[in-house]
């Protein structure tokens, strides 16, 4: 009988005793190996404890005696991948920048590196897209309007040592005097009006075409073809560094702007360079190499610019 | 016991006390109290409960008969399918692995025969996956647990280890009397000699694991020389552990304890479902040869030889009806069915029936045979939905297309004005080829004003055409930047299209439309 109080009888399995109002708890007992995964659980969470770091303090964790890290672990990561690259930049290095064309690979990975460094060097002034910023004057790199060449040496040549920039004495150097003062605005008018005209976006005038020749053909050439030269832009084209409304032409005629680029052969090493040299070319205005010629340019004019002109030495 | 009926109170019973207590006092409760101590004090100390209990080793005896000559070969069936399919070669060409299934994580390939599985076809493994789900209930609904009983790795590793069990120690006698023997030399080496079989097949089944990723004979080569990736060495000393422990140890515990299947399988009989089962309207009264011969009409056909606990793999006594041990491998029907041949009973007292069939029967109908429960309209409309999605597989795999183009245009900027007042736009075009070898493809501008024209990053700007071809690479997708010039008077276009041809005797052809972007536009 007393039995009887310990086994429930339709099913034949004992109570463990507890009782709630006549309910009462089965034992249905668990296999003994499932108290031992918990044991190995509880184990296991001291070992961890122990090795990684765990207990939260006032400023930082305990460290675990493994001495592990998720900055440790990054910073093993980074050197670990710099270590994977480490033969394609050798491989970029001894390339002439000219000849990486020929291998496509390395080519490539000199693109995609290019566009990483883009991303955390350039985007500020030139945008995520390389589109510049007309209202800036900051240019777009990707039309196939160059102030200093689109070549891959000239874009390197920029990239090293910029433009109006200090830290280099090989800087990319041009100055467009200020004819505030010298001109009166009928003429600045005229100017402007002249300008226009080589691209079909204004009437020329006699007065205009005569103070172009005198003032501007120098540096922009006779037809405004510009002359890279000496970085000075040309004004025949459908592309505007600041803009191609007269109004924007008569201010750049009176107190022109002059965009500076940092040269970047003190932040960057040159593998870095070459590969934003190559990412910039390769976003669709890339020129190929210039073929050496002689300027064909007037006398005057050759002994006005060696002044200046010291850009593609 | 008086008493006790009165302080386990029936829930109505219950009820009232407790508002009796509450608007009265609080007497009858210390009373009740009283009496439930005294009632502890006469009864002595309570029996100590067991809430965890250590596994009872399961050795099931040797049988033959027609089911486990049918376990015996869906084993080898299974097994020869696990370790032989990575070793299947089949010749794909230069630009592809000739290995017949191969997983190709890294390259982002399955390969299985003649078929090449993309990353975005994955849809077909979705398919096979809906497949085997519906397999599951088609299966499940006719023949009950098919699964757990025959095919299951799990009951196969077992059911290999069971006999690595027998082939060291004997049979169920001799590997009871062995386990309760003290730890001596025999004994010892007895043990450490099975488990080391146990390791070799576990470390056996890890190895072929991995040549499923892939090529076997490379990485067999690169394995042994310590030359393989650390994902190889971790998986194939995971799975040896696992195949060990659950194969060699854990066995029937896994299908009662661990395994979600057993529950979802028992959601899934109904009354219409074969299961294994023990007559009992045939069988009861339980009795011996001699006792029935005695008293005939006493006594059932079951004489309790106990035959069919021996043999099962479980452990479990069959006779005590349908329960989540048991996997439904029918050895018992074996066991019993030699048993009763041998008393001269007629076989079957054990044996595969649905709950219908069982209930018409102990009402006397006669024994229907097993078959006659697989067709019904449930199996038959599991049937036919599993065959469709099969079948629209099937379609969708013969009428796939090996080339595609995608076009996504860039938008920073959006558009370029160049020197000459035209206005380029760049694109960058995937053109993927799934053929296994080197495809040429043109590329060319559909809905473009006359003088539109195409380069790409390769082809430069003085080649630029309206047309463009381009060399893919084997079973590759290829990345091309494509920038779109449209000349100055023409520009206000907004919609155009990219046709990709490809440049063999297939001649697909894919036609992406994108848009194309302009000062003058939005």
């Amino acid at each position: 009988m007393s039995d009887k109080l310990h086994i429930d009888e339709p099913t034949g399995t004992e109570f463990v005793g507890h009782e709630w109002d006549g309910i009462q708890e089965l034992n249905t007992p668990l296999p003994r190996w499932w108290l031992w995964t918990f044991y190995a659980t509880v184990v296991w969470a001291i070992g961890y404890v122990v090795l990684y770091p765990a207990w939260p303090l006032v400023s930082q964790a305990t460290e675990g005696t493994l001495g592990w890290s998720s900055r440790g672990d990054l910073a093993q990561e980074m050197s670990a991948a710099e270590e994977a690259r480490a033969a394609t930049f050798e491989r970029i290095a001894a390339t002439d920048i000219t000849d990486l064309a020929d291998d496509p690979a390395l080519l490539n990975q000199a693109i995609a590196g290019g566009a990483s460094a883009f991303k955390q060097h350039c985007v500020q002034c030139h945008g995520a897209g390389a589109a510049g910023y007309e209202e800036y004057g900051y240019p777009n790199l990707n039309d196939d309007d160059w102030l200093w060449g689109g070549s891959l040496n000239d874009i390197e040549y920029t990239l090293t040592h910029g433009i109006r920039w200090e830290g280099s004495r090989e800087t990319r150097l041009a100055f467009m005097p200020a004819f505030e003062g010298i001109f009166s605005s009928a003429e600045v008018d005229a100017l402007a009006g002249h300008v226009l005209s080589f691209s079909g976006g204004s009437q020329s005038s006699t007065r205009g075409a005569e103070l172009y020749e005198l003032n501007c053909a120098a540096c922009h050439q006779p037809s405004g073809e510009g002359d890279r030269m000496q970085g000075a832009p040309a004004l025949n084209d459908a592309i505007w560094l600041y803009g191609d409304s007269r109004a924007n032409i008569r201010q750049q005629i009176l107190a022109p702007r002059h965009g500076a680029m940092p040269g970047w052969s003190d932040k960057l090493d040159p593998v870095t360079i070459r590969m934003l040299a190559v990412y910039v070319h390769s976003r669709g205005g890339g020129e190929a190499e210039a073929i050496p010629e002689e300027p064909q340019i007037s006398d005057e004019v050759a002994a006005a610019s060696t002044e200046e002109g010291n850009g593609n030495s | 016991m008086g008493t006790a009926d009165a302080i386990t109170a029936t829930p109505e019973k219950g009820g009232r006390d407790w508002g009796e207590a509450l608007h009265t006092t609080v007497a009858p409760g210390l009373e009740r109290d009283a009496v439930a101590a005294s009632q502890r004090k006469a009864a002595g100390p309570p029996p100590k409960i067991k809430l965890y209990e250590p596994r009872k080793a399961v050795h099931n005896k040797r049988i033959d008969g027609p089911f486990r000559r049918f376990k015996w070969l869906v084993m080898l069936v299974t097994l020869a399918i696990y370790y032989v399919t990575p070793w299947i070669r089949w010749d794909r060409g230069p630009y592809a692995p000739d290995q017949a299934v191969l997983i190709d994580l890294a390259g982002r390939r399955f390969y299985m025969f003649d078929i090449e599985i993309w990353p975005h076809e994955f849809y077909f493994v979705a398919g096979l996956l809906i497949m085997a789900g519906i397999g599951l209930f088609l299966v499940t609904s006719a023949v009950g647990r098919a699964w757990c009983g025959y095919a299951c790795p799990q009951t196969v590793w077992t059911d290999v280890f069971q006999h690595v069990d027998r082939f060291f120690d004997g049979d169920r006698n001799a590997r009871i009397r062995l386990d309760k023997a003290p730890w001596g030399v025999a004994k010892t080496s007895r043990r450490l000699s099975k488990w080391a079989v146990y390791l070799l097949i576990s470390f056996w089944t890890g190895g072929a694991w991995i040549m499923y990723f892939a090529d076997a004979p490379t990485l067999t080569y690169e394995f042994w020389r310590g030359e393989a990736a650390m994902v190889a060495y971790a998986t194939v000393a995971i799975l040896t552990f696992t195949t060990f422990w659950l194969g060699g140890f854990m066995r029937e515990q896994v299908c009662i304890y661990m395994c979600p299947w057993p529950r979802i399988q028992a959601a899934m009989l109904d009354e219409k479902s074969l299961i294994v089962t023990y007559k009992d309207w045939r069988g009861e009264k339980r009795g011996s040869v001699k006792k029935a011969a005695k008293e005939p009409e006493k006594y059932g056909d079951c004489v309790d030889c106990l035959q069919c606990v021996a043999v099962c793999p479980t452990g479990i006594d069959i006779r005590e009806g349908q329960q989540v041990g048991c996997i439904t491998c029918a050895l018992c029907i074996d066991a019993c069915d030699k048993v009763m041949k041998d008393l001269g009973r007629e076989r079957g007292l054990i044996d595969y029936a649905t709950l219908e069939q069982c209930e018409a029967e102990s009402a006397g109908a006669p024994a229907t045979p097993a078959w006659k429960a697989l067709l019904r309209p449930r199996t038959i409309v599991y049937c036919g939905i599993w065959g469709a999605i099969g079948a629209a597989l099937l379609f969708a795999l013969g009428t796939r297309a090996h080339t595609d183009l995608t076009v996504s245009p860039d938008r920073n900027p959006p558009f370029m004005l160049m020197k000459d007042g035209s206005v380029r736009n760049s694109y960058t075009l995937r053109l993927r080829n799934m053929e296994s070898r080197p495809r040429e493809m043109e590329v060319a501008l559909v809905g473009l004003p006359e003088g539109a024209v195409l380069w790409t990053d390769q082809i430069g700007r003085d080649d630029a055409a309206p047309a463009q071809t381009l060399q893919v690479p084997a079973d590759e997708t290829r990345v091309v930047r494509a920038y779109v010039v449209v000349p100055a008077a023409s520009s206000n276009v907004e919609r155009f299209a990219f046709q990709l041809t490809s440049l063999d005797a297939q001649g697909e052809q894919d036609t992406e439309e994108t848009t194309f972007a302009n000062p003058g536009g939005q």
